[in-house]
Order: C-alpha cells, then structure tokens, then sequence
C-alpha cells in the first residue's frame, strides 16, 4: 500500500554523469527519496558515508543516538507518525548487531525502514576482519529484504530497490550492507531513477470483484457483523474509506492494539480494544457475532486467545494485503486479497446502508458492565495510591487527545493504548508484535521528529525506560521536546501480574529497584518532577505539557495493580475476566 | 517464541479439515539467481523446525530464473502456508507443491565398486543390468555405475552391491516434473517482459488437481 502522506520521487534521468563515491551516491539516492532525517552512530567501517555526510548538513538532518537499537527504534517511530520511510545508519559488527532487535520489530510490525549498514573491505569479507560480522545472515529473518554492495555501480539502483520494496505492499524494513570499498570507491553516477517494478515481486495482489460481492452479500444478510480492523487501515491511508464503509453498513468495529486511531476513540461504532487486554464486548462477541469482517490485521495469538474456539460461530470475511496472511490463523470464508485503500470503497458500494442498533447496544451493554468492574475503579480508584489509568484520563484531559502517545511494552502499555484518547490516525507508537521494552524513548524521539508539529507524549514503565534510558543523550543533544512519563509501580508489572495470577505469587526477579529519574533527567539538562500524591498529578501534568522542551514526569503508581480485563493464555475470548 | 512449528501446528481447529495426513510434498520454487535467497528460502522450514528431505536448486530453462524442488514429509494445510511464506520474498517469482502422484521425479545415484569384484563375479553385472545401472566409469581399480529412478529403487541396489564391497554411493537430491503443466515454458518466459501479464502476476497458486497456471 503506498502511503498517501509521501509522494513518489519522480524518476529523475539526468543526461551528464558525473564521478562521484558510492557515499556520495548513497546520500543523493536518499535525498531524492525525500529523506530528512536520519538516525545514526558512525564507526569505522562507515566513515566514508559519515565523511560524505559532513557536506550534506543542509539538506539530511542526522540524528546521532546514543546506541544503534535506540537509532533504530527512533527510525520506527519516525515511520509510524509521519508515514515516511525511517532511515538508519550503523557501522558493521556490533553496530549491526545492535539492529537487530529493531528489525525485528519493524518486521512484525510492518514498519519501513531503511538500514544502511557499513562494512568491512570486501576483500576482507570472510577473514574475521575487525568488526566483521555476517549482517546479511543474521538479519536475514527478520528483514522484508536484504542486500550487500560491494560495488557502488550497484549504489542508485540497490538504493531505489530498498525503498519501493521498504514501502510499498505490506511495508517492512530492509537492510543494505556497504563494504568500504564501495562507499570510496569514485563510478559515473548517471543520476537516481527511482524504482517502480520488481519483476518478481508483487506488492499488491489483483483485486477480485468476486470476492468482493461475495463479501457484500455476506456482510448483507448479515445479523450480527462485527469489524476487527488493524494497523492496515493506518499503512494503507484508508482512514477515510474505512470510516465510510463501517459507516455505511452500521458496523460496530474493535480494534488491535496497532489499529487504534484509525477512526477516533468517540466515534459510535468504535467499540474498544480486542485481545488479551481488550475491552470486553468485543472479546465475548467475537463469539456471537454471525459475520466476522477482519480488516488489515493478522489475528495475532494475543487477539483470538484459543483458536479452536474462536469465531467459530462466525463467517470471516478477511481483508489484507498480504496474501500469506490469510488462513494463516483463522480459516476464512471470504479472502479479499489486495490494498484496503482499494478494496474497501467497493465493498462499500455493494453493502446496504444498515443500522444493527440493537446489535451495537450489546456492546454497549458490556461497556457497562466493564465500567462498573474494572474501568470506574481504574480512572477514579478510591486508594490513596494512584493508578496508571487515572495518570492517562488526566493526560487526556490536558490534551484533547491530540496528542502523539507512544508507550513501551508491559501494564503501562495496555493501560496506555485503552485508555489513551485518539482522535486522529498516526498518533498510536508502541512495540506490538514483538513487544520490545526499551523501545517507547527511542521511538518517542523519533515519532517526533516524524510529527513535529504535534505533541509526543512516551508512557514508559520503570522498567522499559532504564532498558534505553541512554537516549536522553539525543534528547539533550538535539533539543527535542519530548514529554516522557514513567509509570513506575517499582516492579516488571506485567510480568508480576502473570506470576501473582498464574504462578502463586512468586515474585521471582521483577522487584526492580530505580535511580532517581528526575536527577538522572537532570544529568542530561531535562526538567523533571516526580509525583507521588494525586492532588499534584494535574498541575505536574501540566507543567510537563506547558514546559518549554522536553520534560521526565515520574509517577509513582500502585505497587500491586493488575490489567484486566484479561483473556488467559489458552483460552477463549469469550473466557475474558473481569478481575 | 521459539516453538512456532509447534504453535502453527496447534493453530488447526480441532475437528475441522487438518489438511490431511502426512506426506510427500514437491514445491516447486522459480527465483531470480541471488545470493542469500537459498538461505532465505531455506529459513521458511527451519523457524518451524520442519525438515527438508531433499533440495535441488538450478538453473532454469529461463536465462536467470533459478527453479528449486524441494521436498518435506508434511499435511498439505503445512505445506499450503509455507509455500505462501516462501512467494512472499522479494525474489521468489512462484512457488507451486504438489504430492508424489501429481509429478515424475527421479534421483540419480552413483556407485562405486571394486573393477575386481565385478570382473571375477559375473552375477554382479547381472544385478547391475538388472537394476537399470549402467557404468560411467571403467577403471583398473574400481568402476563407477549410474542409476536413476525412485528412492526406493537406488537404495535397494545399495543393498544388493553391499556384499560385493561397495566403496562409495552418493545420490542427487531429487528433480521432479509436474504432469500437468502445459504452456508451462510459455507463462514463464512473461517473466522476462517488464510489465508481465495479468495471470503472472496472481496471487494464488495452486491447489491440487488445478491446471498449473489456470489459478
């Protein structure tokens, strides 16, 4: 799916050539792909792209992180909120290998990204040179493509290659490794043509009409339909046609945890959240709805619980550009291959406009029921201790929910994505598929400079930030205002929850002591406040928010607070508990 | 995270079409010629700790398009995902599987023997003629014999030369032909255009029993 946000480059063919280095080649590629900013560390296998860089100041804003998985993350971020490719450069060996976690996560995720990794001379390929390491193997799995120049002829056409395949279809990230000898090395550059067509690659399967009636013919008799929609909707631009169609055919629709903000969080037929954390109604009618219509998501084991027992009442029609993804998990009825930004105005032509009121106040109905077992106590908790859910309701009272959230992976997280107001798309950054701790800072860096204009709000447990907590260097360093809060209940919360639930209590190794955060902000010159008695939490929160620059608020929350509801492991969506 | 065979295996919804039982499986793989794909390819099976019995890549009728068969023990529902992982590469142009009814396929195996053995025992020619073999190799000290045909068939001959000293056996992977394949040639050579036609470009491949390229 292109992304609307960022036009193609014109393939421009320039009729003189000129000799250049394949650095120089590499960043004259990038700027013609609209790059602006760039997340990076040198080393030595990469200086001669660093050295090359050093006269393109003006027109590549590089980032320097302060370690190459915070580069990475940062280039996520920067992905997910301005719907660009991320860019990131690290030297070989270890600089590489620092990658990793972050392609991994890019490649669950489906964010792109571009990676241009140095390496060692070709000539020294194989000889266990200094910092050599077989990037192209080990990223192998977890990168959309990969490929190594040794020869900067290659340079503009692998370049180009990277970002079409990086973009385009389902996105994902892709890695070029560059020997040194192809970064020196002077070719006759005859100008950067950007990359259209791979003849062996088809982002974008045919659309079939047939499928698409047969979908509208189920989606009319249908009863009970229920729309589960993901961060396809986002990758593919197609918040409006989304929002058309599930309009159009009265639809209630609960989304991923990737797929929120694609429709508002007030809008009538946005339901809430699915899976393990979701909100109620949506798990327990999953197994009641009669026509299950899944739009750009992957029925990840965290969204369907136990799978013999999912939807199996239901006909799943399911929508998704990536033809590997259907009845990969869930057996389908009706596969609607292609691009949602394409197939979802035709099915909108074919559904009949419909209300299913009494449907849509079933789920209202558990609403309720949510609000009054978990959700009231959550936001207005009568403990003296405060709760992560009333430090989000304060926040998103303060913003509108115009705010840029990005959170980090644990209860903080599922807190975060629940309760978090979203009124526009892009405005969601958090480590789903892979679920990286350490990834909110980074990302958070990046998704600002990704969105500049808007606010960028990381939700971070005490945990996740220490795990990146050196990234508060390229806070100082670059002066980006980024508002990061901790939720700290001064223990590995999610992983304390499982073992109170399913492991009597035996707290093994999540009792995690923390610096002082606020002095540890203050090192880096970042005003900060930690706030222990909710009577401050407002005006903290807003001297956060107000702060000229970026700021670390601290909340202390309850030690011993659980995330529910929650579908167990092994179990059914409609098994969900309330406490 | 790391047993995902296990956990794609256990996605199947009880009592419902387990893709059938285990069996042979030929898939049938067209790629560019570039480096690092045999390994990306060959990663499909290992996350999921499936075993590959036999792998023979080449090149193909085609300048550039490798073509690969391989061959796993495994339920068609398996087999039917992994072949869509494997046409999501980059560089994968199709990717078709098949049952051992569906396609003729062969291996070749070689064996060696001791000149001596074979010239003082007459019957080992005999078994050797017997079995299709036919010698590539006539040296003083040891002769080279070729055999093709199904597994069972060369193995059965490493049986049958063991009691005569056999030196050495080695046997290729396994090359299939599809037998429904008809302007098989023709669809690939589109491939070489820049802009392919519409029926290159699909999505689906194929199910058993359907014309190769019908879709």
């Amino acid at each position: 799916m292109e992304v609307a946000q960022q036009e193609l480059p014109a393939p421009t063919t320039k009729k003189e050539t000129v000799e250049v280095s394949g650095s120089v080649a590499l960043l004259e590629a990038l700027i013609a792909e609209g790059t602006d900013t760039i997340f990076g560390y040198p080393g030595g296998a990469i200086m001669p792209i660093y050295d090359a860089l050093y006269d393109y100041n003006e027109k590549l804003n590089h980032v320097l992180v302060r370690h190459e998985q915070g580069g990475i993350h940062a280039g996520q971020g920067y992905a997910r909120t301005s719907g660009k490719v991320g860019v990131v450069f690290a030297t070989s060996g270890p600089g590489a290998t620092n990658l990793v976690t972050g392609l991994a996560d890019a490649q669950i995720d489906s964010t792109p990204l571009v990676c241009i990794t140095g390496q060692v001379f070709a000539h020294l390929l194989g000889t266990d040179a200094f910092q050599e390491t077989d990037v192209i193997n080990i990223t192998t799995p977890v990168t959309k493509w990969n490929y190594q120049v040794t020869d900067a002829n290659e340079i503009p056409e692998v370049i180009a290659k990277a970002f079409y395949i990086a973009r385009s279809g389902r996105p994902g990230p892709v890695l070029i490794d560059i020997t040194k000898n192809a970064q020196i090395q002077k070719f006759n550059f005859e100008g950067y043509t950007a990359c259209n067509h791979i003849r062996s690659y088809r982002p974008k399967p045919i659309v079939r009409k047939q499928y698409i009636e047969e979908a509208a013919a189920l989606i009319n008799q249908a009863k009970k339909p229920f729309v589960l929609f993901g961060q396809g909707v986002i990758l593919g631009s197609a918040e409006q046609e989304f929002k058309a169609f599930i309009e159009k055919a009265g639809i209630p629709s609960a989304w991923t945890i990737l797929g929120v903000g694609a429709i508002p969080t007030d809008h009538p037929l946005n339901v809430g959240m699915l899976g393990m954390h979701g909100n109620y109604g949506p798990n327990v009618l999953t197994n009641e709805c009669d026509v299950l219509i899944a739009i750009g998501m992957r029925f990840d084991d965290r969204v369907t619980g136990r799978l013999d027992k999912y939807a199996k009442q239901a006909k799943v029609i399911h929508l998704d550009i990536d033809p590997a993804e259907i009845d990969k998990n869930v057996q389908t009825t009706v596969p609607v291959w292609g691009d949602c930004k394409e197939t979802l105005p035709l099915l909108t032509e074919l559904v009949e406009a419909k209300q299913h009121t009494e449907w849509l106040a079933k789920f209202n109905d558990y609403t309720r029921q949510e609000v009054e077992a978990v959700i009231h106590n959550e936001l207005n908790p009568s403990t003296e201790e405060m709760t992560m859910g009333e430090v989000v309701k304060v926040l998103n009272e303060l913003t509108g929910g115009d705010a840029v959230i990005v959170t980090d992976v644990g209860q903080h997280q599922m807190v975060g994505c629940r309760y978090a107001k979203f009124n526009k798309t892009r405005s969601n950054v958090t480590s789903g598929g892979l679920g990286t701790m350490g990834f909110a800072l980074p990302a958070a860096i990046g998704a600002k400079f990704g969105a500049q204009d808007r606010p960028v709000v990381a939700i971070i447990g005490d945990g996740g930030f220490q795990m990146t907590l050196q990234e508060l260097g390229t806070i100082m360093q670059t002066g980006i205002n980024v508002k990061i809060i901790i939720l700290n209940n001064r223990f590995l919360g999610m992983v304390r929850q499982w073992q109170e639930l399913f492991n009597e209590r035996r707290y093994s190794f999540v009792d995690i002591q923390s610096p002082d955060f606020v002095r540890v902000a203050s090192g880096y010159g970042i005003a900060g406040k930690s706030v222990n008695d909710r009577a401050e939490l407002t005006s903290a929160l807003e001297q956060m928010l107000n702060q000229d620059g970026s700021f670390l608020l601290e909340v202390m929350v309850t030690k011993e607070n659980n995330v529910f509801p929650m579908v167990p492991q092994g179990c059914s969506v409609s098994e969900i508990r309330l406490k | 995270m790391t047993n995902l065979s296990t956990e794609n295996k256990k996605v199947l919804p009880a009592g419902e079409d387990l893709g059938g039982a285990k069996q042979e499986f030929n898939i049938t793989v067209y790629t560019e010629n570039q480096i690092g794909l045999l390994n990306r390819i060959a990663i499909i099976f290992t996350r999921r700790k499936i075993n590959i019995d036999s792998l023979n890549t080449s090149p193909s009728e085609i300048d550039s398009i490798h073509r690969f068969t391989i061959v796993i023990n495994e339920t068609e529902e398996v087999v039917r995902k992994l072949c869509r992982q494997i046409e999501k590469q980059v560089e994968v142009l199709k990717v078709y599987y098949h049952t051992n009814a569906d396609v003729i396929w062969q291996e070749m195996a070689l064996y060696k023997v001791s000149t001596n053995v074979i010239a003082e025992q007459v019957s080992v020619e005999r078994l050797l003629r017997e079995n299709g073999a036919r010698a590539v190799v006539i040296r003083k000290d040891y002769t080279v014999f070729e055999t093709t045909g199904h597994r069972e068939e060369t193995e059965s001959l490493i049986r049958i030369l063991q009691p005569y000293g056999l030196i050495e056996f080695v046997r290729s992977a396994r090359v299939a032909i599809i037998k429904n394949s008809e302007g098989f040639n023709a669809k690939l050579r589109e491939f070489e255009r820049l802009e392919p036609g519409e029926d290159v470009i699909e999505n689906e491949y194929l199910n058993q029993g359907q014309k190769v390229f019908t879709m």
